[in-house]
This record gives structure tokens, C-alpha cells and sequence, in this order.
């Protein structure tokens, strides 16, 4: 963990940036041949208008992905036909864990040793953009394509910032319900649980069949995904419209932990689940049912035991699930590079329409003409793609990922934990987020 | 920060201590004031190559970061205002979001440093006792004991939380194979949190310890055992007299050490217990890399360091001072 450790230092690159790279750019104002300050660093475009294709000498991109998952081959792939197609363009993929991940990009584009292309979530486009590491897109939307009519207004909208647009969506990926449907046969359950009653049904069924705890709760991730979703379902909002305050301490937010916490207080699940041990022992088949993102399909499979999914049960009034969406940047670093811009441009280009190949990684692909090919049709994850409707996505506020993984998060698992009664963990958290959120405000003028 | 890293890094300001608890002999004062000019300039021509990294990479950062804590600074942004002791103030200000977090962290590496020295003092010294006698395979025995201190922190804290798992874990499960208790929730509640926290970090690094008082240890000469010997002592007298002040240089170099690698304690709770439950056994350390470098809230982070450094440089002039003490 050595390399997490602030890089607080005076270090000497930055010391040579300060004074050479000042020398640098009034050297290139000079000459009248280098970008202004502005352009460099992203503020108005992204250099030349994309043509559709790469004309110009043999580059080599550095790619940046979190697919750590049953997604990663899935990937891998897609970047080797990439290269073959197109053998000016070589890619190198670095792929870091998620978590990892939106630590480490600001300070590896910083410092000019990032990535020049990437795929990063919806929810983290705007704090990337406010930060300036990745750049406005809007040419590459209109090159490839890209129109309203083709997304649903959620993902189209989240991936605009201050009116720029500053990611290409490849995919959208929510939260299903996963469950062992051998344990399902056994217990007489014919259809997967729809609503809260026949969820409630189905478990008292597989009690009676022999698994005394057949939801485990986690506390943890995705904890907080599935009181997202049980949230919206109730009608609730996490934030307000202005994206200022915090509002999931509301009471349809109570109602939805209450629900959590009920699963652990009524047996269906133990006590004191710990980070990922019910998705542990969902595989093994010690837990009949989970709730997990679909991007976990292909790791399913691997564990070659018989399962199926299906869209979470709706709990609350009306049908929600929380989503997430993998979207294309372009990095302020590439920007610095004309071919190196127009040769990432041309990748996600090519990625982008090439995304019905990407739901063999799990994923639903974002647009609706290829979400509603036959390649898709015949996924594992076909019953969730026609939820699309349903699925709703955080809101584009800079900062709002990381407020949520210090208030809404921690109250989630204290409360799951049984430490803390539901209405007050959230109650506290929304008020600490609350302040946050303020802060950030004042951080980010956003 | 791996507790390792931070060891190492304190192995530097050890050789300093034993000097000085030590006590080393001065030269006769004619002598040193006829050549001090001479010996100055050689010395600080030997001690150049290390000075120069020191003040590069110790000293200057320090500084840097000092005046990092003091701005609202966040590096991927352009405007770094200057905010002047506000970070600080944050801190002791019960109304600010930093002032819970950045205490109950506090609190957590306290609750951590009282729990874990005591252990990381005593059990290393027992094993090195053991491993100072002879018996057969000694040597595997001395290896088979340091053998987990090579491996990261990541790895450790990843095998233990599957092993301590309250639900799957094989602990739990051996537990109630032998009629104890089997619900222990090791990672998720507390005190247990803090006895798996503690275990797994004594079993982790005791060897290091062990093997530096193994050293210590073999430094003592044979002649004084013999001499007590000779004096009648029993085991526990001549360890109780002869061990014990022989081995206090190293006691003190330990235990100074130890604390200073047990309130930087980061990847296990990191990696375990995520903090949890709520944040309870999230330890200062964790939340300054929180919140400098997921935050990227780098001014308070900076100024939560040095807090926390003031408070470790207190802690070891009392350690220093309570073995100096003894000698004099």
C-alpha cells in the first residue's frame, strides 16, 4: 500500500514542471504553433474536429479500464480486434480495480503519465471534468452518431457537465437479483419473486425446504446499492433537485433500511455478514438468494452451479433499481498530443459501435438500436435490458461518490450491523452529507 | 502505508537511541578542541550521501506538507487559496464534519497502540527467548517465525478476513468443531474487531521484533550468565538481572518501534474491516488517506498528519525519557 501514501512531497518533477514548463509555454506562444493554457488544459475543446477515422502516424494509446471482473476478457478482446483493424493505432490496456482506480487517475494525468483514453462510471464524469482530466467530448458524439432518441434521458443527460458533453455511454448496468434456481425448484417456487410479498413467500418457502437463511444482507457493498434502489422504489430521492442537500434520511429512505434491517431481525439472513461473504456464499450455494450488479454474470457462470437472474422485486410503490453506465473519456492529457487525440477519438469511435459485443461481458449496451438486437436478446441479462425504464442514476454532482461513501454508506452498514436504529444512522449521515455537499459547492463552483 | 515501511523508516532513528543509551564515550577535552574543525568537516563529508537524501526526501516534504496544511488544497484544481490555520482549527471544532472522523480515528489508533505493544513487546521477546536456546531444528523454528513478517499487507489482510468471516470463515468454523462459540463476528463488531485486528498483526509481525531481540540477545556475554551462576541465581533471576538491563538498548529501540508502527496501522483495518462497524476501527491514518487522496482534501490531510506526528513525537520522548531514566 506504499504507493497510496500522499505524494505530498516537493518533488522534482514538479519543481522542473514549475520552471520549465512555464519556459516551455511561452517558448510555444512564441513560435504561434502550441495550444493556449485554456486549450491544454481542456477548458473549451478537444482539438481538431473528429473525421471519423485516424490518418495519421503509428501511435500508441494508453488505456485505462476497471474491468477486474467477469468483464476483463470480455475487454481484452474487443482491444485485440481493435488493433487489428486498425494496426496504426496500438493499444495498451492497464487495468486497476475501481476503488483504485478514481484515486489514482487525477494524479497519473497530472503528472502526464496517465491515460490518454478510458472508460470511467457516469457518476464520475463530473468530478473528473471539474478537475480537468478529462475533456469535453461533444464532436465525438456527433461523429459517431449519438442522439437523445437513442438512449433513455437519464443516461443521455448524466453524461453532460455544465452543458458539455464528456463521455461516450458504452453500457448501463444495475443491480438484479440472483437466485440458485435448483434451490428454487426444490422449495416449489415456479417464477421469480416480483414484489415484496412473493419475495417474502419465496423465503419462507426455501426455509421450509431446508435453507434457514436464504438472503444474507451484506453490509457493505452493494448494501448501499440495494437502499438506493429501495429508496427510489419508495419514491424517495437521495438528494434534492438542486443536488445541496442530502434527503435520504427521508421516510421513505427509513422504510427502505427498515426493509434491510427486517430481512436480518426476521432470520432470513445472519447477523454480522461481512464484505463480500454473501456473494461467497450465494456460489457455493449456502444462500439461495442475492442481489448483485449483472456485471458478476460471467464470474456466475464460471462457478458452474445453476443459476438465474431476474430484476429486483419491487418492494416500495412503484419499480426502481439503481444503475450505473460505462462511459468513453478523453484525457487532458491526450489533448497535449494531435494524433494521440484523433487516434483515441477513432477508438472510441470504433468501441462505441462495437458495444453489442461488449453484453457478452454482462453489461446491457447503452443504445437502444443494439439493445434490441438478437445478440443481445439471448443474454443472461436479457430480463434485466428490458428494465431499462426503470433504472435510475445518481445524479452528476462533483465530489457526490466519495460524500456518499463517508455518510450514506456507513449509515447503511450501521444500521444492517444493528448498531445504530435506521431512522438515526440516517439521519446523522444526511446531515454530515449535507455539509459536504456545501463544502464541495464553495470547492468546485459547480 | 504498510506498518513494515514505517519500521524500516524508524530503523534509521534507532542506531541514534542505542547511541545514546548507550552513552557513548567522549574524547578528552584538550584533544577534541584542538581538532573539532578537522573531525567536523570529515564527518559531514562521510554523513553528505545520507543528508543530502534526508533533506530531499524527509525534510523537504515535510516542509511542503506543512505548507500544504496550511491552504485548501486540492491538487487537480487551479485555485489553492490560502487559508491559514482554519485546517487546524477544523479539528478542534465540534462542529466541523473533519472534527468526528479525524477523532474517532484518533481513537481508534490509541485503542490499537495500547492493545498491540504490550503483545508485539512481550511475545517476540518469549519467542526469541525459545529461539535463543538450542534445541533441534532451531534454525527452521527461527524461520517458520519470521516467515509471515515477508508477506504484504494486502496478502495477510486478505487471507485473514476469509479465514475470520463470521459466517463462512474456517475460525469460526474450527471454533464450534471444538464447542466454542461459532458466531464471532470477527470483522464487523467490536471488542472482537480489535482482538482480530491485534491478532493478526501480532501474528504478522512479531518476527521482526523477535529477531531483533534474537540479535540483542546474542550481544549479552555468556560470562555474566556464568557469573550469576556462579552466585546462585535461579532462571528467573539471572533473566531478571542479567537479560532484562543487557537487552535494554534493544527494549527501547523496540518499543519505540512498535509504537510508531502501530499507530500508522492502516492495510489491516484498510483491508479487514473496512472500518467497520460504522467507523470504529478506522484509524487516523486511514481516514488521512481518505481524505487526502480519495477527497483529494490534501490541506486537511496534511494538517490530521501532523497532528498525528506531534502526538507520536510526544509519545516517544516520554518512551525515550522512561528509559533513559533507568540509566542514569
Amino acid at each position: 500500500m506504499n504507493d497510496n501514501i500522499p505524494t505530498s512531497g516537493f518533488s522534482r518533477r514538479r519543481f522542473l514542471e514549475l520552471g520549465f514548463g512555464a519556459a516551455a509555454a511561452s517558448a510555444l506562444a512564441a513560435c504561434g504553433g502550441g495550444k493556449s493554457a485554456e486549450d491544454v488544459a481542456g477548458g473549451t475543446s478537444s482539438g481538431e474536429k473528429f473525421t471519423g477515422s485516424y490518418e495519421g502516424p503509428k501511435v500508441t494509446l494508453s488505456y485505462w479500464t476497471g474491468f477486474t471482473g467477469g468483464d476483463g476478457p470480455f475487454m481484452k478482446q474487443m482491444v485485440a480486434d481493435f488493433m487489428k483493424e486498425n494496426p496504426k493505432i496500438s493499444i495498451k490496456e492497464n487495468v486497476i480495480e475501481w476503488a483504485q482506480y478514481y484515486q489514482r487517475l487525477p494524479a497519473a494525468v497530472t503528472a502526464g503519465k496517465g491515460p490518454e483514453v478510458g472508460a470511467m462510471h457516469l457518476d464520475q464524469l463530473a468530478t473528473n471534468a471539474v478537475r480537468k482530466v478529462i475533456v469535453p467530448v461533444d464532436d465525438l458524439g456527433e461523429s459517431i452518431g449519438l442522439s437523445e432518441d437513442d438512449f433513455t434521458p437519464e443516461v443521455w443527460q448524466a453524461g453532460f457537465f455544465q452543458d458539455k458533453r464528456y463521455g461516450i455511454p458504452l453500457d448501463v448496468h444495475s443491480l438484479g437479483m440472483y437466485y440458485n434456481s435448483d434451490q428454487f425448484e426444490k422449495a416449489g417456487i415456479a417464477e421469480a419473486p416480483s414484489d415484496g410479498d412473493s419475495l417474502m413467500a419465496a423465503l419462507d418457502k426455501l426455509k421450509s425446504s431446508g435453507n434457514d437463511q436464504p438472503f444474507w444482507m451484506p453490509n457493505r457493498w452493494p448494501a448501499h446499492l440495494m437502499f438506493l434502489s429501495l429508496l427510489w422504489q419508495n419514491g424517495g430521492e437521495p438528494y434534492d433537485s438542486e443536488n445541496a442537500k442530502a434527503t435520504f434520511d427521508s421516510d421513505q429512505g427509513v422504510a427502505a433500511l427498515t426493509w434491510m434491517v427486517d430481512v436480518v431481525e426476521k432470520g432470513y439472513s445472519p447477523k454480522n455478514v461481512a464484505q463480500d461473504s454473501q456473494y461467497i456464499a450465494f456460489k457455493n450455494s449456502k444462500v439461495s438468494v442475492t442481489w448483485d450488479g449483472i456485471w458478476q454474470i460471467n464470474d456466475l457462470k464460471a462457478a458452474e452451479f445453476p443459476f438465474a437472474l431476474s430484476p429486483i422485486p419491487q418492494i416500495g410503490s412503484t419499480n426502481a433499481v439503481w444503475a450505473n453506465s460505462h462511459n468513453f473519456y478523453i484525457t487532458s492529457q491526450a489533448v497535449q498530443d494531435e494524433n494521440k487525440l484523433q487516434a483515441s477519438k477513432a477508438f472510441i469511435d470504433w468501441m462505441s459501435k462495437k458495444s453489442a459485443d461488449w453484453a457478452g461481458a454482462g453489461m446491457i449496451p447503452a443504445r437502444k438500436s443494439v439493445r434490441e438486437s438478437a445478440q443481445v436478446a439471448e443474454t443472461t441479462q436479457a430480463p434485466i435490458a428490458a428494465e431499462i425504464a426503470q433504472m435510475k442514476f445518481l445524479p452528476p454532482v462533483p465530489g457526490l461518490g466519495d460524500v456518499q461513501a463517508q455518510t450514506l454508506e456507513i449509515a447503511v452498514a450501521d444500521a444492517v450491523l444493528g448498531k445504530t436504529p435506521p431512522a438515526q444512522a440516517l439521519q446523522d449521515a444526511a446531515a454530515k452529507a449535507s455539509q459536504l455537499m456545501e463544502a464541495n459547492k464553495a470547492k468546485f463552483g459547480a | 502505508m504498510s506498518t513494515s515501511a514505517a519500521e524500516r523508516g524508524a530503523a534509521g532513528d534507532a542506531t541514534r537511541i542505542d547511541e545514546a543509551a548507550l552513552g557513548q564515550p567522549s574524547l578528552p577535552g584538550s584533544g577534541r578542541a584542538a581538532r573539532g574543525r578537522a573531525d567536523n568537516r570529515a564527518a559531514y563529508l562521510f554523513l553528505a550521501p545520507y543528508l543530502v537524501l534526508f533533506l530531499a526526501f524527509v525534510i523537504a516534504p515535510a516542509v511542503y506538507g506543512f505548507w500544504i496544511s496550511l491552504h485548501d488544497y486540492d491538487y487537480t484544481l487551479p485555485g489553492k487559496p490560502f487559508v491559514g490555520v482554519d485546517n487546524y482549527l477544523k479539528l478542534i471544532d465540534p462542529d466541523s464534519v473533519t472534527f468526528d472522523n479525524f477523532w474517532s480515528g484518533m481513537r481508534a489508533t490509541g485503542i490499537f497502540v495500547l492493545l498491540s505493544v504490550p503483545l508485539l513487546l512481550v511475545v517476540p521477546l518469549v519467542v526469541a527467548l525459545v529461539m535463543n536456546s538450542r534445541f533441534r531444528g532451531r534454525n527452521f523454528f527461527r524461520a517458520l517465525y519470521f516467515a509471515p513478517y515477508v508477506l504484504g499487507v494486502a496478502v495477510v489482510a486478505v487471507l485473514w478476513r476469509f479465514l475470520l468471516d463470521a459466517n463462512i470463515g474456517l475460525v469460526n468454523q474450527y471454533l464450534g468443531a471444538v464447542g466454542l462459540p461459532d458466531g464471532v463476528a470477527w470483522l464487523t463488531d467490536t471488542p472482537a474487531a480489535w482482538a482480530a485486528l491485534v491478532g493478526v498483526t501480532v501474528w504478522w509481525t512479531l518476527g521482526f521484533n523477535a529477531v531483533i531481540y534474537l540479535a540483542g540477545l546474542q550481544d549479552i556475554p555468556a560470562e555474566l550468565y556464568e557469573a550469576a551462576k556462579v552466585d546462585g541465581a535461579n532462571k528467573w533471576q539471572s533473566f531478571r538481572n542479567v537479560t532484562l538491563p543487557g537487552l535494554r538498548p534493544v527494549l527501547a529501540f523496540v518499543t519505540m518501534v512498535t509504537i510508531i508502527a502501530s499507530a500508522n496501522m492502516f492495510g489491516q483495518s484498510y483491508l479487514m474491516t473496512r472500518g467497520a462497524p460504522g467507523t470504529e476501527t478506522r484509524t487516523a491514518i486511514y481516514f488521512i488517506a481518505d481524505t487526502g487522496l480519495r477527497s483529494f482534501q490534501m490541506g486537511d490531510a496534511a494538517a490530521m498528519s501532523y497532528v498525528l506526528t506531534v502526538v507520536l513525537i510526544l509519545l516517544s520522548v516520554v518512551v525515550f525519557w522512561l528509559f533513559r531514566e533507568r540509566n542514569a
